[in-house]
């Protein structure tokens, strides 16, 4: 028998199922880029396991040729801690979306990034619920009209990286439907990443709320509007590259490069920082604020992760303790003889 | 020291000789009554008595001290006959206040041993409890063998010299009310004195004002002339073997872990704290040397996902919740059926609705695991009968889940979680093993039917790692076969009918119902559950006074066993007692078309003897 693993190929992982979403939704876009990317993992396709809940994109395992479960509402992360408790050696992928992640499942995606399971969380973020037709979703921003909210949505809106980064996140990243190569090396570093690895992607529901991201995809406005962080280098951005993030006490802010301010007086990116203040204000930066939207990895350091301790803690009881014995346990503790 | 290491037993006093006794201990909550109920259980048993223990409690962890909402009682029953319950009355109520006195002294027999703390009826503590003179200074005690002990006293005496404070010399009064109880049972307190030196060994005072706190309490018994005689209750003739007093959520535990080890598995527990079941996880957690693996989730909706995650996965996954929790996994549930992996869902029952009585016994759960969730989603039921039984279905319902590809309800209650009876220990060699197969690899091309099915309607059990088994499932409605999603009418249809008739086949592989008495006659008690040990003692009764009575309980509640229609076809009455308003009489009216009488209580506590008695004898009229 060969040891040696076969090179897969992005066609491997395609299922024999008939895709189904609406033609032109940016679903098809992210699940091109992991198939692209997953080959490079080195992973056999039956040591992968995708999750998702309900929702458009809760649709994706479906089309992965390796295991999947397409579950309940939300619960995708509490069927990936479960999973990968007892199979720490499984590559595991939960696939949701802003509604099925923030809001009947905001429970659960805050609990498992506490834990740092060793799992990968895609969130798809159309600020919409696509799959019932259109109404408002916990991404949505303020005033929003849509079928649930004719005079405008008032729930203030949830921001993705910024509750992730509040649970305490070891890997939070963002990247965009249409942005293909930098979306390929996100889904990569998340793979990469040892714990909760927390990707939102902007993508775009071409049915029931088109153009939310436009600002971001636009040919014309996208170096404007989003600022591509790289570690260790300085927050630059626009067409010209002649802006940049400095910041002002605990405010960022933007500046013009030259003019008497150089790229020393920028904010330098660290996704290592032990402290996730950076990060967190790198989430709120925000468009209609008027600051790029960042894109790429806020965060991303070591910390334990759950699935390991756990496991650690059955070895250390077997070591300490030995295998179980079922009869020494049941005589364990008073007994008493009846003859 | 001065203490010795073995118990006290000789006593100079008169003996006198019982078949058995019935005896609570109450208090305060935070007065220790769990523990001495816990010790006085566990030296009846080292005596050789059977034994049957109902512990009852409030659900505040610590209500106003002196209320009545406060007290914490626990009742032993001991024997030298077979015994199946506690007890319908008390022979003897310790009452460490005057709340305790109020809230237990119904239950005490007329002429009964009443031993109460005398130090704690102060005005304050019997205003609290709503006596308007203290009736331990009046004559409302006279039909009781009434003895005024001041406990607080004693005990405080007992460990003078010790250097501890007054708070801590108090916390022993249990010892002391506990070693006055084994004087006056003739009970060997060495086990105590063992458990002492284990619990408090690492604080040496402690440990000492105990001992000398329950020495003095059996030392009062044996000196102060109140106390004329003693009693004797001899060993019972239980079968021969080895014994351990079992509680109902340890037995499951066990029964848990048994079945991983003999179905080859590690066993995967998630769950969510909730009383009554919350010892499963307490006892599980304890024992990851067996492979146990347990996750606190963070709420019931997730501790049901997590199951079904390392069912997918290939564990031995289970949960384990009461009623509320069980409301909230019941769509995970449906997940679990649809995707037909095994696993186990316990419900240990409640008083409810909502949120109810958490700490006290009901059994109204049935029709919720039954039909609590949305569309067809049959998922077999089975039920334990006493505190030792849950080990055995814990290792039947995995058997039943891996024979089958389906969750398995495993219904227990309050009452027998937290009871205990006598446990013959069971060699692990001899317990059945547990065939569990996966299907292995296929090479490239050859396509793998995750739907297909064997004879009894159970499919492959492939697990993530499997070459070629790659497969996806859902909650959505599936293909025959492929498992691929499909709305196709008649397959909807068909896969309804499969898992439907899946589950029926159950009856096929379980053991016929068994009845106890005549196997026809006047009338047949049909139980479940919890309410086995009372439903047995009342129908064994009923048969002595040459009643036409047979009794049928039972464990598997979904499917029914095959012959339980023939069975009741064979007497002209059926009574089914129930722990709640007619959910298996309300089954049986249905599926049979029988008549079926119901008996019904819901006040948080088992059914008495007397209570099944009576309802047997008017029903035969």
């Amino acid at each position: 028998m060969s040891t040696q693993l076969p090179v897969l190929k992005a066609k491997d992982f395609e299922s024999d199922q008939d895709v189904r979403w609406c033609p032109g939704c940016g679903d098809y876009s992210i699940l091109a880029q992991m198939k692209k990317m997953l080959p490079s993992m080195g992973v056999p396709r039956e040591k992968i396991v995708f999750i998702s809940g309900i929702g458009c994109s809760s649709r994706f395992p479906y089309y992965m040729n390796t295991y999947g479960i397409h579950s309940i509402h939300g619960r995708a992360p509490a069927l990936a801690t479960g999973l990968k408790s007892v199979r720490p050696d499984l590559m595991v992928w939960v696939i949701t979306g802003d509604g099925d992640g923030l809001s009947i499942g905001g429970n659960h995606l805050m609990h498992v990034i506490r834990r740092n399971l060793d799992i990968n969380i895609i969130l798809f973020n159309n600020r919409i619920y696509g799959l019932t037709k259109g109404q408002y979703s916990p991404t949505s921003p303020l005033g929003k009209v849509t079928k649930s909210t004719p005079m405008g949505a008032i729930d203030n809106p949830l921001h993705p990286l910024s509750i992730a980064i509040g649970c305490e996140a070891s890997f939070v990243a963002r990247s965009i439907d249409t942005h293909i190569k930098h979306l390929e090396a996100t889904l990569q570093r998340a793979a990469e990443h040892r714990g909760t690895s927390f990707v939102e992607v902007y993508q775009n529901c071409n049915i029931f709320n088109d153009g939310a991201w436009e600002y971001t995809k636009d040919k014309q406005t996208k170096a404007e509007n989003t600022i591509e962080l790289e570690h260790g280098k300085p927050l630059i951005f626009g067409a010209k590259r002649d802006k940049g993030i400095r910041l002002n006490g605990l405010e960022p802010e933007v500046v013009e490069l030259g003019k008497g301010v150089t790229e020393d007086d920028l904010l330098f990116h660290d996704e290592k920082a032990a402290e996730p203040s950076l990060a967190y204000l790198l989430s709120r930066m925000r468009h209609e604020d008027g600051f790029p939207e960042p894109i790429g990895v806020f965060r991303a350091i070591e910390t334990p992760r759950y699935d390991e301790e756990l496991n650690k803690q059955v070895a250390a009881a077997r070591a300490k303790r030995g295998e179980g014995d079922l009869n020494a346990l049941f005589n364990s503790g008073e007994t008493w003889t009846v003859s | 020291m001065s203490t010795t290491t073995e118990g006290q037993t000789a006593s100079t006093k008169q003996t006198i000789v019982l078949e058995g006794a019935t005896v609570r201990l109450a208090g305060d909550s935070g007065d220790g009554m769990q523990l001495a109920g816990t010790q006085l259980t566990g030296t009846s048993a080292q005596v050789g008595n059977d034994i049957a223990t109902f512990p009852d409690f409030p659900a505040e962890i610590r209500a106003p001290r002196g209320t009545l909402a406060g007290v914490s009682g626990f009742q032993v029953h001991f024997s030298s006959q077979e015994i199946f319950t506690p007890g319908d009355s008390l022979n003897c109520l310790i009452a460490m206040n005057p709340a305790a006195l109020k809230t237990n002294l119904a239950d005490l027999d007329s002429g009964g041993a009443l031993i109460v703390n005398q130090d704690a009826f102060d005005k304050k503590d019997l205003e609290k409890a709503g006596y308007a003179t203290n009736p331990l200074e009046d004559d409302s005690l006279e039909g009781y063998n009434l003895f005024k002990v001041p406990m607080t006293k004693l005990t405080r005496g007992a460990v003078e010299g010790l250097g501890l404070s007054v708070k801590e010399a108090d916390r022993c009064r249990n010892f002391f009310a506990m070693g006055l109880i084994y004087w006056l049972y003739g009970r060997d307190s060495s086990p105590t004195l063992r458990f002492i030196e284990e619990k408090f060994g690492g604080k040496p005072d402690v440990a000492e004002a105990n001992r000398k706190a329950l020495n003095a309490g059996w030392n009062y018994g044996e000196t102060t002339e109140a106390f004329v005689s003693h009693y004797e209750v001899a060993p019972a003739k239980l079968p021969a073997g080895k014994y351990k007093n079992m509680m109902g959520n340890t037995a499951l535990a066990w029964g848990l872990i048994a079945a991983a080890k003999v179905s080859g598995k590690d066993l995967f527990y998630g769950t969510y704290p909730i009383t009554p079941a919350s010892d499963i996880l307490h006892e599980l957690s304890r024992h990851k040397n067996f492979g146990v693996r347990t996750v606190q989730a963070e709420d019931e909706i997730a501790a049901m996902c997590t199951v079904i995650g390392a069912a997918f996965a290939g564990s031995m996954a289970v949960t384990g919740s009461s009623g509320p929790g069980i409301a909230l996994k019941g769509e995970a549930m449906g997940l679990g059926m649809i995707l037909e992996l095994p696993m186990i869902i316990i419900n240990v029952q409640r008083g409810g609705p909502s949120t109810g009585l958490p700490t006290k016994t009901e059994q109204s759960d049935l029709l919720q695991v039954l039909f609590g969730r949305n569309g067809e989603s049959p998922i077999p039921i089975i039920a334990a009968r006493s505190p030792g039984d849950c080990f055995d279905v814990a290792i039947e319902a995995w058997r039943i889940a891996t024979r089958f590809m389906t969750p398995v309800i495993l219904l227990s209650d309050g009452y027998i979680a937290n009871g205990s009876e006598p446990w013959l220990i069971p060699d692990a060699d001899a317990i059945p093993r547990i065939e569990v197969s996966h299907p292995g690899p296929l090479n490239d091309g050859e396509a793998f039917l995750p739907y297909a099915r064997n004879e009894r309607l159970a499919r492959p059990w492939a697990i993530p790692g499997t070459e070629g088994l790659m497969h996806r499932v859902g909650g959505l409605e599936k293909q025959d076969k492929t498992g691929n999603v499909s709305y196709d009418p008649e397959n909807h249809q068909h896969m309804t009918d499969v898992r439907a008739q899946k589950v029926a086949n159950i009856a096929d592989d379980v053991p016929l119902q068994e009845v106890t008495g005549p196997a026809s006659g006047d009338l047949l008690v049909l139980s479940w559950g919890g309410t086995y040990g009372a439903n047995t003692t009342a129908v064994k009764k009923c048969q002595k006074m040459g009643l036409s009575v047979a009794h049928a309980h039972l464990r598997y509640l979904n499917p029914l066993p095959k012959n339980l229609g023939e069975i009741l076809d064979r007497y002209k009455k059926v009574l089914v007692p129930e722990l709640n308003m007619g959910q298996l009489r309300m089954l049986i009216r249905a599926r049979y078309l029988k008549d079926a009488i119901g008996y019904n209580k819901v006040q948080g506590k088992p059914f008495t003897v007397a209570e099944l008695v009576g309802k047997i004898q008017e029903t035969i009229g």
